[in-house]
């Protein structure tokens, strides 16, 4: 895309055009983002009224196609209320502060082969600290709405996001041993060659804590006691309307769909095909399914999304003290006895080490 | 435009130093203690970018996980609760300013010394040179604490780890007569434990 852009625009210096071609690419990956985390909150809709044996949205348009443009336009047109007492200037920054760490963490996602709009060398490390970006989002909104609630709702986020932070980072920890690398193209690159080379496999139990973590870390059900309906009404966010309110549930979702993409890169091969050295890539039409590509890492993507949304139609929510015990008894230890297993592995030479 | 290209690492530099300074001020002249959090973390987030011109890109992204990531939101946590009037603090001020003036002078004169080692002969890399980098600067950087500063990595991590027990052990305390939870007997309860199944006729016997 530079070359073309390069020969447009030859007048322009070349590392102008290098910063444009990146605007580009970076406009057109918020843009696919922020259309598939529309059509998440509509699938979850359809996926939990199924479930619960209801329609779902029907009304808008075919089968409720246009609900999440609907559902967009109220939200923008509504009012922001602002309380009295609350410091405005916080409260009217933490939407953002919880927006933009979960759109940037997109940068450094490999979505097809040879492309990442950052092909950092440290990528896992910079996903894992603007995955903890997020949380001063939360805990501001909390604290500036001046609102019991609110603030009860952030605290109870704040330290469950600290707690499973860490096995989640020990879960990379694992990642990054069997791959030999911290840069997620590197890391699918690692996995190719189908199935059987998924780090799912040698990586099993820390694939089961990198997912549940992240499905704690985004706050989704049954781990939604920042929201909690039914005890602090809406935890952090009670007091945003209209627009503030659309911001934080863009993250939300924005985060989940990360959450999903990230362990079909890291456990499940991303780009790569399930079938590649199964099937001849030279064969008509069955010959397509060998091939990497984007579409692979959507379906793979699209497996955990789902599971996001089973999860939150089939649990109950946690309670607090369950949520703790799980995070720091169950999941840290899990993590660090397989990094040890992983070390005995790599000195065996089993599985990715060979 | 050549120009602006040519210049552009600078601007970034001065503007980041700029906004650095000027958050770094935030910090000890905001009223609201949460505020003072707020600055420190830009502190923080901003170093890390002025790193990232450095080509210092692990030490970057580590900045941020680690201090803006982790510390901070404890920090953010503890401030927020506690109930601190700023008035009260503001009252020891004259009688701790000669020591502030002292630590502050102390800083200085390190920063200072910046100017002392390049004229001293010292061999100094100007520009992060890339070839350095080659095998990318994390592995560059984990290369050399795994081999030649193998023993003062580890001190420095027994030593953290040392602070961790200690911290722990002064902050715990036991409570009595906590009604706590204990799953595992709950997971190993049996239907005799809990439930007696009495037999009886379904009407009374006349």
């Amino acid at each position: 895309m530079t070359q073309i852009l390069a020969e447009w625009l030859g007048f322009l210096p070349i590392e102008a055009v290098e910063a444009l071609a990146s605007l580009l690419a970076i406009l057109a990956l918020a843009v696919v983002v922020i259309l598939c985390v529309a059509y998440t909150t509509w699938l979850e809709r359809k996926v939990i009224g199924f479930m619960q044996l209801r329609q779902g949205p029907n009304r808008v348009g075919f089968r409720g196609l246009l609900q999440p443009f609907a559902d967009v336009l109220k939200l923008l047109v509504k009012e922001i209320v602002i309380p009295g007492q609350a410091n405005r200037w916080l409260f009217l920054t933490a939407p953002i502060l919880a927006l933009v760490p979960a759109l940037a963490a997109w940068a450094v996602i490999p979505a097809f082969p040879g492309f990442a709009i950052a092909d950092l060398d440290a990528g896992l490390l910079y996903l894992l600290s603007m995955t903890s970006l997020g949380i001063y989002g939360i805990i501001l909104a909390g604290w500036a709405s001046n609102s019991k609630y609110a603030l009860l709702g952030a605290m109870r986020s704040a330290a469950q996001m600290v707690a499973y932070e860490i096995a989640m980072g020990f879960a990379l920890v694992g990642v990054l041993m069997a791959s030999g690398s911290l840069n997620l193209g590197e890391i699918v690159a690692r996995q190719s060659g189908g199935m059987s080379q998924w780090f799912i496999w040698p990586l099993a139990p820390l694939f089961l804590v990198y997912f549940i973590s992240g499905v704690a870390e985004t706050n989704r059900a049954p781990f939604d006691v920042a929201e909690g309906e039914s005890e602090i009404v809406a935890g952090f966010h009670v007091e945003y309307a209209g627009a503030t309110f659309a911001m934080f549930f863009l993250a939300e979702y924005a985060n989940m769909l990360l959450i999903a993409t990230l362990t079909a890169v890291l456990f499940l091969g991303g780009w790569d095909s399930p079938f590649s050295g199964l099937i001849d890539p030279g064969l008509p039409v069955v010959g397509m399914l060998a091939a990497p590509g984007l579409f692979w890492l959507a379906a793979k993507t699209f497996v955990f999304l789902f599971v996001f949304l089973w999860l939150r139609a089939t649990f109950p929510r946690y309670r607090y003290d369950q949520i703790m015990r799980l995070g720091w008894k169950v999941f840290i230890p899990v993590t660090l006895v397989w990094i040890g297993v992983e070390a005995v592995f790599s000195v065996l030479e089993i599985g990715p080490f060979a | 435009m050549q120009l602006l290209v040519d210049w552009f690492p600078f601007i970034l530099f001065s503007g980041w130093s700029g906004m650095l300074i000027a958050s770094a001020l935030g910090v000890i002249l905001a009223r609201n203690p949460v505020h003072s959090v707020l600055f420190l973390v830009l502190c923080f987030v901003i170093s890390a970018a002025i790193w990232l011109l450095l080509h210092a890109e692990f030490l970057a992204v580590a900045l941020v996980l680690v201090y803006v990531g982790a510390v901070m939101v404890l920090l953010l946590f503890v401030v927020m609760m506690l109930d601190i009037k700023a008035e009260r603090m503001r009252e020891g001020l004259v009688r701790y300013a000669p020591f502030g003036v002292l630590v502050g002078l102390l800083l200085a004169a390190q920063l200072a010394s910046v100017w002392w080692l390049r004229d001293s002969g010292m061999e100094l890399l100007a520009q992060p040179q890339t070839p350095y980098f080659s095998e990318g600067n994390t592995r560059a950087l984990g290369e050399l604490l795994y081999t030649e500063h193998l023993y003062a990595f580890e001190i420095a991590g027994y030593i953290l780890l040392l602070a961790i027990v200690g911290a722990i052990t002064l902050t715990l305390r036991r409570r009595g007569g906590l009604r706590v939870q204990q799953v595992s007997e709950q997971v190993a309860v049996r239907p005799e434990d809990r439930v007696r199944l009495v037999k009886m006729k379904a009407e009374r016997p006349e």
